[in-house]
């Protein structure tokens, strides 16, 4: 990402909020504003970015809503035939520049919105993407390797779901600001997700999703720097990143853990992710992003993959185990357990998982399997284990590693 | 999560078919594209022409190639069609496959889409 889209990434929340909290409709103002993106795109390069960035996306995105704004009124007026709204002139007599001198930042109440309860997960992140996030719809769309019309009307209409449910610029009642604010960070989190598992490290467009991830996440702790939760969700994205160069192969084959040249490994990313997490766990309420961070902490300060604690792994999963009510945190305790104990141990707590209907199919509770009964010396059956693992995966990176794990046995 | 739902059909289900149940057929397609597309869910879809219009390809070890008139696999049933979806997960996926007419004739199935994303383990 260049400084220059940067600036004007940085810029997308705030000029969106200026536009909604001055004009009201979201939808619209959130096409004006990437509008605005696009000719500060094309003249800026030309013309030198002006003294007041925001002040001019501002300008021209409320130029371009008030276009927007009078079509409409247009529409209605021909579908309804009835008095419309106020002129438009009359809205714009103080500007919404003004609306921004308070220097209050919206972002928050921006994110809430786009993460609003009335929307799928993979219209939440969209939605986050563009409006906060201030990427072009194209951008997302190859991201998540969709058509951009797909990903256009994805966004459409996610935003007129959040017209349709009534949801106003605000941020969300005391009651309720938990459960969003889960949401918030879960939606940043999948779109962490989603770019640090594509297969290739050299692929822009995935890389750009884990970079962004961060970015966003940085500017929620600016806004709240008290959460601990928001911190460990930091650290967390720190320090699993912080692998990126070294999980994969030049032909992007997945490399495991133990397995990877700890030397590629950003040295930086895991000093800040340590330091943010140790913080946090010290003057925050717990929750299981600040343990998982906690656990990407023991992995990452191992100078060797033999010199990990794995005690305190184990440990940190048995916290992780009684604040989530998630199968994958099972599994991956009961790896921790394998490699502290013993492979029996670590097989006996994979046992409740067999009858866990969101795990009974699933290739990650056969692929752990094989690597326990691999470690216990039983090589028919870890490889029969890989190889149901590789067939139920829908990787192609995992199934490759599977299926070569199961050859070498 | 991208979901492949793929329809499948037989020449007599098909020739048993109404003018009323083939026109029920093509508005079913219709309003579920129309939904797919407004709701940004539909990645692509297409439906196959017949299969006596189908030619199998295979190339031997030596390179030699021979074309067969016909699909490849001998079945009553064949392809029809299909819809390239996202899907939040199959179960969301099997309820579009529920609506298609053509599960009530013959059958459609769902199969998760490979994709290139992957996690170290």
């Amino acid at each position: 990402m260049s400084d220059f889209e940067l600036l004007l990434r940085e810029q997308t929340p705030q000029v969106l909020s200026a536009l909604v909290r001055h004009y009201g409709h979201f939808d619209l103002a959130e096409e004006a504003v990437q509008e605005a993106l696009l000719a500060a795109a094309q003249q800026w390069p030309t013309e030198g970015v002006p003294d007041n960035p925001r002040g001019w996306l501002i300008r021209v995105g409320s130029r371009r809503l008030t276009d927007l704004l009078r079509s409409e009124s247009a529409r209605r007026k021909r579908e309804e035939n009835a008095a419309v709204l106020a002129p438009v002139e009359e809205f714009v007599a103080s500007g919404p520049e003004d609306d921004d001198h308070g220097g209050r930042d919206d972002t928050l109440t921006l994110l809430f919105l786009c993460c609003h309860p009335s929307l799928s997960a993979a219209s939440q992140i969209a939605l986050t993407l563009r409006a906060v996030g201030g990427l072009t719809t194209a951008q997302i769309a190859a991201g998540f390797l969709v058509p951009e019309a797909t990903m256009a009307q994805r966004i459409s209409r996610a935003k007129r779901s959040i017209k349709q449910a009534g949801s106003s610029f605000e941020m969300p009642p005391e009651a309720e600001r938990d459960a969003r604010m889960g949401a918030v960070l879960h939606v940043l989190y999948l779109i962490f997700n989603e770019g640090y598992t594509a297969s290739s490290g050299t692929d822009l467009h995935s890389a750009e999703l884990t970079t962004e991830a961060i970015r966003l996440v940085r500017g929620v702790r600016r806004l709240l720097p008290e959460d601990g939760e928001v911190a460990g969700l930091l650290a967390l994205m720190l320090l699993t990143d912080a692998r990126r160069l070294a999980r994969t192969d030049a032909d992007g084959a997945l490399i495991p853990l133990a397995e990877q040249d700890r030397s590629k490994w950003n040295k930086e990313a895991i000093v800040e992710g340590e330091a943010l997490v140790s913080d946090a766990l010290a003057h925050s309420q717990l929750g299981p992003y600040q343990v998982q961070a906690a656990i990407a902490a023991v992995h990452g300060t191992a100078e060797r993959a033999e010199d990990t604690d794995w005690a305190q792994i184990v440990a940190l999963y048995q916290v992780l185990e009684q604040i989530s009510d998630n199968p994958m945190v099972t599994l991956n305790h009961a790896v921790a357990v394998a490699m502290a104990t013993g492979p029996k141990e670590g097989l006996a707590l994979l046992e409740p998982l067999e009858s866990d209907g969101r795990m009974t199919d699933h290739h990650r509770l056969e692929a752990v399997r094989a690597h326990l009964l691999e470690m216990s010396g039983d090589m028919v059956g870890a490889k029969a284990s890989y190889l149901l693992a590789a067939r139920r995966t829908t990787s192609v990176p995992e199934r490759d590693y599977l299926k070569s794990k199961a050859d070498r046995l | 999560m991208k979901y492949m739902l793929l329809i499948y059909s037989n020449p007599e289900s098909w020739a048993s078919l109404s003018a009323e149940q083939r026109e029920g057929l093509s508005r079913a397609h219709h309003d579920l594209t129309r939904e797919l597309t407004e709701q940004g869910l539909l990645v692509s879809s297409a439906g196959l022409a017949d299969p006596i219009t189908t030619r199998t390809v295979s190339v031997q070890a030596d390179d030699t190639r021979t074309t067969t008139d016909g699909p490849y696999a001998e079945a009553k049933e064949h392809l029809a069609g299909f819809y390239l979806v996202e899907c939040d997960d199959i179960d969301q996926a099997i309820d579009y496959a529920a609506r298609m007419p053509d599960a009530k004739y013959v059958a459609v199935e769902v199969r998760p889409v490979m994709d290139s994303s992957g996690l170290e383990m």
